[in-house]
């Protein structure tokens, strides 16, 4: 930890008339790492990374690159690169001329600048396509020259803003792994928004959850995912099925609610511990809970319940069954195991569903 | 339908050719216009234009064809040295208007938003709404001897006696740049509009300075505006008549001018078309080498 993070944000504040965009950040980045802030649109990550790059002046507290004040220093002339949402590829130039655009900004000399753009086309897999035009090339190829033409510079952080946004879907889930790998061979700091939990999840070594200009979370996706911090993050990162009700008892970490329809749940609490007659939200990953055709021998499972199958919404390895409480006519998601075992389900079957309690979590409703 | 014998095809083709010939009339009535204001406006004149330019006057009602007139037009120091002046001063001209009006079309375009923007653009429109006559008298009154600008100079003590700002070439060049300086900046603002702004951020976040990526960036995107902006600012320079003649006076020396004395004054027709004529050569000319040193095309600049 005697190391200096690449990337530094002390109380970072940036406000817009009275309306706060980022709101008291603080975060490290260390060297080499590819740090992603996720949130859904209008969230300020997209503000908080013009900050970053220098497009935008916070209001209030500091930003630090390889430990040195970001404050009062313009864009153009920060450690820093960014790939924009749209690549931003200068169309009136050739692939070669985009990348050579910043070594000539800083006086390189001829020679060293075609070596050198050589060098990194070579490096993204693209050698020999300097004298093409913009518009001939894919999607994913002006991707890798985007990051190549702020490769080329060696920034100390590289900022994504959302570049996968206008791609396919096929070649966004390639161009994933390719970011992630691209980001280890130059091993270069990537700070990387987006509002794409999968992104976020498959290429980050760490991730920060942004709503309403804060930080709610920052951690690795696996902490996110299994450990969510507050209803937002359980809600947002992946998919989950939420109950809400009165909290009936709290037993050490197992707190227990009965939702309106008087259906009784148990659910484990965070560090938020909900109070005994609140309110109280329950969120239950839709792969965590097991169904089976047959009723379970063993009756003292908590959160079993008999349910009808409302509709099943099939998607190969992502498929889903619907599932309606016969009492309280309150539904749930639930993962349906490609199997072979629940091939034949059909809507109205009689299903029986049941999930530990220390799969859900439990947080005091009315944030 | 279904069970009797088909439709032989040949039915379908008269059908269809019966269609095509129907639309292929619609087509020529819609260009009938077009081709009606080409032929009688533009190549009929021009065509007798010429014809006339080639017929020399050798006695009362006797004439020869030849180049005669366009030998008078080159012989006469007086005639080409009008012809140079008119040609240096449209071009100093369009030069002023486009280092005039890319600043203003910048502004309109990337750097107000909204109701600015649609209000700024009004602004640079509003002067049109009157007469080119009126707006150089305009000028007249700022200008001349007993003038707004004259008078205001004596008032605050920087000048002892009048001074006439009319009637020299740098009037000339004023008027000409305020009339035609909307022309520049309407093909600019449109392709300024077009270019995203994350380019111009791009080019600050690789390190370039505000000239850099005026010059690399902003500049090669404009460039269809501003070629397209200086033909039409040339052409109107180079046709003008009324504002170098009431600005620069009797000393003006316009081309145009010119062919108007051959035309109206000494009714020498044939001497006057001839200088038409070689003025058609010169814009035709000076267009064609402008769009060869700026690389465009005339389809990509007057396209858009």
């Amino acid at each position: 930890m005697t190391a200096t993070p690449d990337l530094e944000c002390k109380d970072l504040t940036k406000n817009f008339k009275d309306f706060k965009a980022v709101d008291q950040v603080s975060f490290d980045v260390p060297q080499g790492s590819f740090f992603s802030i996720l949130g859904p649109s209008g969230c300020g990550k997209t503000t908080l990374l013009r900050m970053i790059a220098g497009f935008q002046f916070p209001t209030s507290g500091d930003l630090l690159i390889k430990g040195k004040s970001m404050i009062g220093v313009g864009p153009n002339k920060r450690p820093v690169s960014m790939v924009f949402q749209h690549l931003a590829l200068f169309p009136m130039m050739n692939i070669g001329e985009n990348i050579g655009f910043g070594l000539r900004q800083r006086g390189v000399n001829k020679s060293e600048i075609t070596t050198r753009v050589k060098r990194v086309l070579e490096r993204v897999g693209l050698p020999g396509i300097e004298g093409r035009r913009v518009d001939q090339l894919s999607g994913g190829q002006k991707q890798r020259v985007a990051i190549a033409r702020c490769m080329v510079l060696e920034p100390d952080v590289l900022l994504l803003d959302e570049p996968l946004g206008a791609l396919d879907l096929k070649l966004r889930e390639h161009m994933k792994i390719e970011l992630k790998s691209l980001q280890a061979e130059f091993n270069t700091t990537f700070v990387y928004i987006t509002h794409d939990q999968s992104e976020a999840l498959v290429m980050s070594d760490n991730i920060a959850v942004m709503n309403k200009g804060r930080f709610d979370q920052i951690g690795t996706a696996k902490d996110l995912y299994f450990e969510p911090a507050n209803a937002f993050v359980a809600g947002f990162v992946g998919d989950a099925n939420r109950f809400e009700g009165k909290v009936t008892s709290v037993d050490g970490e197992i707190v227990a609610i009965v939702t309106d329809g008087g259906v009784a749940l148990h659910g484990r609490a965070t560090q938020q511990r909900p109070e005994v007659g609140g309110q109280a939200q329950i969120y239950v990953r839709p792969e965590a809970i097991q169904l089976s055709l047959t009723k379970p021998d063993a009756t003292g499972g908590r959160n079993a319940s008999e349910r009808t199958v409302d509709s099943v919404l099939f998607n190969g390895a992502n498929s889903l069954a619907i599932l309606r409480d016969a009492t309280s006519g309150e539904t749930m998601n639930v993962a349906l195991p490609q199997t072979g075992a629940f091939l034949g389900l059909n809507k109205s079957d009689t299903v029986y569903a049941q999930w530990d309690p220390a799969q859900a979590r439990c947080f005091p409703a009315g944030e | 339908m279904r069970n009797g014998t088909p439709p032989k095809p040949v039915v379908f083709r008269r059908v269809n050719s019966m269609v095509s010939d129907k639309s292929k009339l619609g087509f020529y009535l819609l260009l009938s216009p077009l081709i009606l204001w080409l032929v009688t406006l533009i190549i009929l004149p021009h065509i007798g234009l010429f014809a006339v330019s080639m017929s020399e006057k050798v006695g009362v009602r006797e004439y020869e064809t030849g180049f005669g007139n366009y030998a008078v037009f080159f012989n006469e120091p007086l005639y080409w040295r009008t012809f140079a002046r008119t040609a240096f001063m449209s071009i100093l001209t369009t030069a002023l208007t486009l280092v005039l009006g890319f600043p203003i079309a910048y502004y309109i375009a990337k750097l107000t938003r909204g109701r600015t923007k649609t209000t700024l653009f009004l602004m640079c429109l509003i002067p049109f709404w009157v007469s080119e006559l009126v707006r150089t008298y305009g000028w007249m009154i700022l200008l001349r001897e007993t003038g707004v600008l004259s008078n205001f100079l004596l008032y605050i003590g920087a000048i002892d006696s009048p001074i006439e700002f009319l009637y020299n070439d740098a009037a000339i060049l004023v008027g000409l740049v305020y009339t035609s300086i909307l022309f520049m900046i309407v093909p600019l603002v449109t392709t300024l509009d077009s270019l995203d702004d994350s380019l111009i951020e791009a080019g600050y976040d690789l390190g370039g300075t505000g000239t850099s990526i005026l010059r690399e960036i902003v500049i090669p995107h404009a460039m269809p505006g501003i070629v397209s902006g200086c033909i039409v600012v040339f052409m109107l320079s180079l046709g003008n008549y009324l504002t170098p003649i009431l600005l620069g006076g009797k000393d003006s020396l316009w081309f145009t001018g010119l062919i108007y004395t051959q035309f109206i004054t000494r009714f020498n027709w044939e001497l006057g078309s001839a200088f038409g004529f070689l003025l058609l050569g010169l814009s035709s000319a000076v267009v064609f080498i402008g769009l060869k040193l700026s690389r465009q095309s005339l389809s990509n600049t007057m396209g858009r």
